[in-house]
């Protein structure tokens, strides 16, 4: 299961260690949601999710104030005894020592932040989000053309990583050769990168692996990018039909995201840095709103009445000639 | 399509040159032919791929391949990884 160790989140939040004699590498957050312990600290513990980072505000700081301090006590130790992941105090509020006593008696780290609560709670909640979102590992080549993430797919020895040469020659760039980490970051989005052992690298057969950076310079590599679209490349197979128009879009899924796919046939003599090039400036112009395939539609049914007028014009003419 | 679990029993591990080892058996097969670990889906005749796993002796992982010479394949590399 993926977790974000509580020692990266202080890193990245800029978070303030209020019990630094606690190792915060063993503390996990396995859930990207917040909790805010107010009905905790009020005594009701039902439906308490403790596995969630736990956040102190005004309302809960200042509600714990008026609460007799055995009370208080009691309702703490009673939130660290759940083993929640760790306890941030919002606004650089600050905790009692008693407080901080109890969180050490059960090893979970108080951290606090300058920022106020709101903001804190989004930051995080959209942050680990990303660091926890699911993931998988496909074989692929994966490019970033004309801003556009493109995953080129298909069987070993096709020409997937030649293709990707060709594109970084053209000025696109490298994200990853071979494996490809996708994590769906949302519904709708879904972000590739390299392994961190193969990141920039290329194979190519007979000539082994190349390191694009230090190759090619930094301006043809990137970390990481979101997949718009997949190209999957495959043997030209004369039986099968291929989408000749491109009118509907096909699809395919990784993590229960559709993506929008083409399946191009691959014939000695096709240059597929082009053809990969056309289909992500394609796509774009498809999302700015104009769509190729529907325009030539337009203009055949255009011709097609015209022509219908045509023929009405010339019968009525000819039916007039037999008549006089 | 076979698959099956093994157990590395090389004594170095799968350093450079036994996954170039494993990459060069896999691509003798025409069939399509998978490492899966963890939650990684590797194909076994990509060299980069097979980089990323960094297994050491002892470690599990599951060989599994798709064609004519499916057997065949899983077999080969069984035998490399398996025969200390």
């Amino acid at each position: 299961m993926t977790y974000v160790k509580v020692s990266t989140l202080i890193g990245k939040m800029k978070l303030q260690n209020l019990t630094p004699e606690i190792d915060t590498d063993k503390a996990r957050v396995y859930q990207p949601d917040i909790n805010r312990p107010a009905l905790q600290l009020a005594g009701f513990f039902e439906h308490f999710s403790h596995e969630r980072i736990q956040i102190i505000g005004n309302v809960e700081y200042y509600y714990s104030k008026e609460m007799d301090r055995e009370e208080r006590l009691q309702r703490f130790e009673k939130i660290f005894e759940s083993q929640i992941p760790c306890l941030i105090y919002a606004r650089n509020l600050q905790p009692g020592e008693d407080v901080l006593a109890i969180a050490r008696k059960y090893s979970v780290p108080v951290l606090s932040s300058d920022k106020i609560t709101s903001d804190l709670m989004a930051e995080i909640i959209r942050w680990m989000k990303v660091q926890l979102a699911p993931s998988i590992s496909i074989h692929g080549v994966l490019v970033d053309v004309y801003g556009e993430g493109v995953l080129i797919m298909g069987e070993s020895g096709i020409g997937k990583s030649e293709a990707a040469l060709e594109l970084l020659k053209r000025g696109h760039r490298l994200v990853a050769d071979d494996v490809v980490s996708i994590r769906k970051v949302s519904d709708d989005t879904l972000v590739g990168s390299a392994p961190d052992v193969t990141r920039h690298l290329i194979e190519l057969r007979g000539i082994g692996i190349i390191d694009v950076k230090t190759l090619f310079g930094v301006e043809h590599v990137k970390n990481t990018q979101a997949i718009n679209m997949v190209i999957k490349l495959e043997d030209w197979n004369k039986d099968k039909e291929y989408d000749r128009l491109g009118l509907e879009d096909q699809y395919t899924e990784f993590l229960g995201n559709k993506v929008v796919c083409h399946n191009i046939p691959i014939r000695p003599g096709r240059n597929l840095a082009i053809i990969v090039e056309s289909a992500a400036i394609n796509y774009r112009q498809k999302r700015m709103g104009y769509n190729a395939a529907q325009e030539l539609y337009k203009r055949v049914q255009e011709n097609f009445n015209k022509k219908k007028d045509d023929d009405d014009e010339e019968a009525d003419r000819s039916m007039y000639d037999a008549i006089y | 399509m076979i698959a099956k679990e093994i157990t590395i029993q090389i004594p170095e591990g799968l350093e450079i040159s036994p996954v170039a080892k494993v990459v060069q058996i896999a691509s003798q097969f025409e069939s399509i032919v998978y490492i899966d670990a963890d939650d990684r889906h590797i194909n076994a005749k990509s060299i980069m791929g097979m980089m990323t796993l960094a297994f050491r002796t002892g470690d599990k992982m599951t060989i599994s391949a798709n064609g004519s010479d499916e057997s065949m394949a899983v077999e080969g590399i069984e035998n490399y990884l398996c025969n200390a």
